[in-house]
């Protein structure tokens, strides 16, 4: 049976390989596709005359792709700082544990649980200012009592920021608290030995030496942030105007609405690139620690 | 005036007792081991001592001071840990700083005590690197060195050596009972390494069950052990038990044999009953058969050790080894007499497990 076995050694090899062909034509295959789409002008149907960069240049003269560009910036920066923070306070608090801790990581795990539709479409009527928390106070006696930013240009993007933190900040938790459960019990003692304020313990000590988990949970949330869609459509559609408009949101209307497959591919190929680019500071210093 | 003293200290978790009542009294500058089986609550007592885990009861007194209420850091206590627990993100030099720049030293003296400290323990060469980057061994050096930058005269450790390997333990042995002898502080250092505690110690405290079951200088825990477990726990190999009676005229009888007892010093007045004999490998000679005084006992196999070797010989039911010369252990015969040391022996009560 054994020696059976080993003859046939060469078996995981072609398991493995049917694999990476699947991956290798339907990832890395699909995205030569689109950039070499990218490279054409091609609209509803694809045309394989290649026109060089033009699409590119097009892209970055377009005021919607410049604004799209602009709010994810926007979004990624209070979204990230925002749920890592949150995300880690409730870590620690779980960590230091806080009374009835599975009821609150139950309770902030549940938002990572629903779909980003539905977070979104709550969030929306939440935030509506005819139908939610402005009318409901309204309805209490304050009368004067505001909370329109989600038809306000100049700050609905923010409410998407809100509602990404509540659908994210269990996910940081949950990793966060991992990492600390993970923290070697002696290192307390020897913090509490050389009495070291907690604050100071978790911002010097603690959080220092978990820098992988940190990492990793910016890794997960960038992600979140590039390829960031369902909850746009589900919230603001991208307004009022363009004002929450975002790069996947430009690069799927310009796929179906408007039909200009090479513009959209020339958006998705620059997606993909500052996906890359963000990530790099990731990959340097996980190549740098290996070597 | 002691150092440490420990008045009636009990501790547990939740129904489980772990510390029955520990009474100690340490002197100043005394190297103390605690030396223990694994899970008999050494660890759990010297983190009360710190304060890292409130006692139930009892009180614990330092220099003269009740510290029982007292935070870990208001003790005036360091403590060396088993996995190091150094902070992973600081350099050494940080390592050593982090805990007096958090106390509010001076910024001067604060690199004064990190330069003493790193020429103290030689690792100077290593100041710049991050934990991550350095072997057990420095790791441990870092450690002590961050235990002895807080100059408090009471340093605890615990196991501090057990993740270096055989050759590093028996060097940094022999650095610590040197650095005691420099630094005179008290000491007080938990292991389950008997040979660490033979060594280091200037009395070894010996723990079996949460209780402290001999406490008393390395030698006379080896030659007077102080209860059953004492003499079972100490000594490698460890003690030849023989179960008995003693008659009333002294003698202690084994099978149909009588052995006299006229040269064991007994702690009290004319104890008899069931009694356990113990009596070390080096304390039993080899005899012809049929001498007097002498048991009928026949050869198992021989160890050879280097030095010397050990026999182990068949006799009244149970194996026991006897400490013999190359020579000797070469050219023995298999049907032979063994003839116990009765000054150098040891009884027990078997009820009571106490030394006679
Ligand atoms: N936090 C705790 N909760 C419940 N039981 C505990 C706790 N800490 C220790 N114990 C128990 O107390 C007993 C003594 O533990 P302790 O750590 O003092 O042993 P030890 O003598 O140091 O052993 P070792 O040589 O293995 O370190 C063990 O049976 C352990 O299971
Ligand atoms: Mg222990």
């Amino acid at each position: 049976m054994s020696t059976w076995l080993k003859r046939q050694g060469f078996k995981p090899d072609i398991t493995v390989a049917a694999f990476f062909a699947v991956v290798a034509i339907f990832f890395y295959g699909s995205i030569l596709w689109t950039f070499y789409m990218s490279l054409t002008r091609s609209t509803l149907i694809p045309k394989y005359e290649i026109v060089g960069f033009d699409q590119y240049f097009d892209l970055f003269t377009n005021q919607r792709w410049l604004v799209s560009c602009l709010n994810m910036v926007i979004f990624g920066v209070f979204y990230m700082v925002g749920t890592l923070a949150f995300g880690t306070l409730l870590a620690v608090l779980a960590d230091r544990r806080i009374k009835a801790e599975s009821f609150f990581r139950t309770i902030f795990l549940y938002p990572l649980a629903v779909s980003l539709i539905i977070t979104g479409l709550s969030w929306r009527w939440l935030l509506d200012p005819t139908t939610g928390l402005q009318a409901l106070i309204r309805g209490i006696g304050w009368e004067t009592f505001t909370f329109d930013w989600l038809t306000r240009p100049d700050r609905a993007i923010y409410t998407l920021v809100i509602a990404g933190i509540w659908h994210s900040a269990g996910l940081v938790m949950v990793i966060v608290l991992a990492g600390l459960r993970g923290i070697d019990n002696d290192l307390w003692k020897a913090i509490r030995m050389e009495g070291i304020p907690l604050w100071r313990a978790y911002c010097q000590v603690i959080f220092p030496g978990m820098r992988p988990v940190i990492a990793s949970c910016v890794v997960l949330l960038m992600s979140e942030v590039i390829r960031g869609y369902d909850l746009i459509i589900a919230m603001t559609k991208g307004g009022p105007g363009i004002s929450t408009e975002m790069p996947a949101k430009f690069a799927v209307d310009f796929y179906f609405a408007r039909v200009n497959l090479g513009l959209a591919s020339a958006a998705s190929i620059m997606m993909l690139a500052l996906s890359l680019i963000m990530l790099m500071p990731y990959f340097y210093s996980e190549f740098r620690r290996r070597s | 005036m002691s150092s440490i003293s420990l008045r009636q200290i009990k501790k547990s978790f939740g129904a489980l007792t772990i510390l029955h009542s520990v009474d100690m009294e340490i002197d100043k500058g005394e190297f103390i081991v605690i030396l223990g089986p694994s899970g008999c609550g050494k660890s759990t007592l010297l983190n009360v001592i710190a304060g890292l885990d409130a006692c139930d009861e009892g009180q614990i007194v330092i220099e003269g001071k009740d510290v029982s209420g007292l935070e870990p850091s208001e003790r005036g206590l360091a403590m060396v840990f088993q996995s190091y627990a150094l902070f992973p993100a600081m350099t050494v030099r940080r390592n050593l700083s982090f805990g007096m720049e958090i106390a509010g030293t001076p910024k001067a003296t604060v690199v004064e005590k990190v330069a003493w400290v790193a020429k103290l323990l030689q690792i100077e060469a290593l100041l710049d690197r991050k934990p991550a980057q350095l072997s057990g061994g420095q790791r441990q050096r870092v450690a002590i060195g961050r235990a002895l930058v807080r100059s408090s005269s009471i340093c605890l450790f615990d196991e501090p050596l057990s993740n270096l390997d055989a050759k590093l333990r028996a060097e940094t042995r022999v650095e610590l009972k040197q650095l005691h002898e420099t630094l005179g502080s008290t000491m007080i250092y938990v292991t389950h390494d008997q040979i660490e505690a033979m060594t280091m110690a200037d009395r070894v405290a010996v723990m079996h069950k949460g209780k402290v079951e001999q406490f008393a200088h390395p030698q006379s825990i080896y030659e007077k052990p102080a209860s059953l477990f004492v003499a079972g726990f100490v000594g490698s190999p460890a003690m030849n038990f023989i179960d008995g009676r003693l008659d009333g005229s002294g003698r202690f009888l084994t099978g149909d044999i009588a052995i006299g007892t006229d040269a064991y010093a007994f702690e009290e007045r004319q104890p008899s009953g069931e009694i356990v004999l113990g009596i070390r490998c080096e304390d039993v000679t080899v005899v012809d058969r049929g001498a007097p005084e002498s048991i009928p006992a026949s050869l198992a196999f021989t160890e050879l050790l280097g030095a010397d070797a050990l026999g182990w010989f068949d006799c009244l039911g149970k194996r026991l080894s006897v400490r013999l010369g190359i020579k000797a252990a070469r050219s023995m015969r298999k049907e032979v007499g063994l003839r116990f040391d009765m000054s150098k022996a040891s009884l027990f009560s078997r009820a009571s497990e106490r030394r006679l």
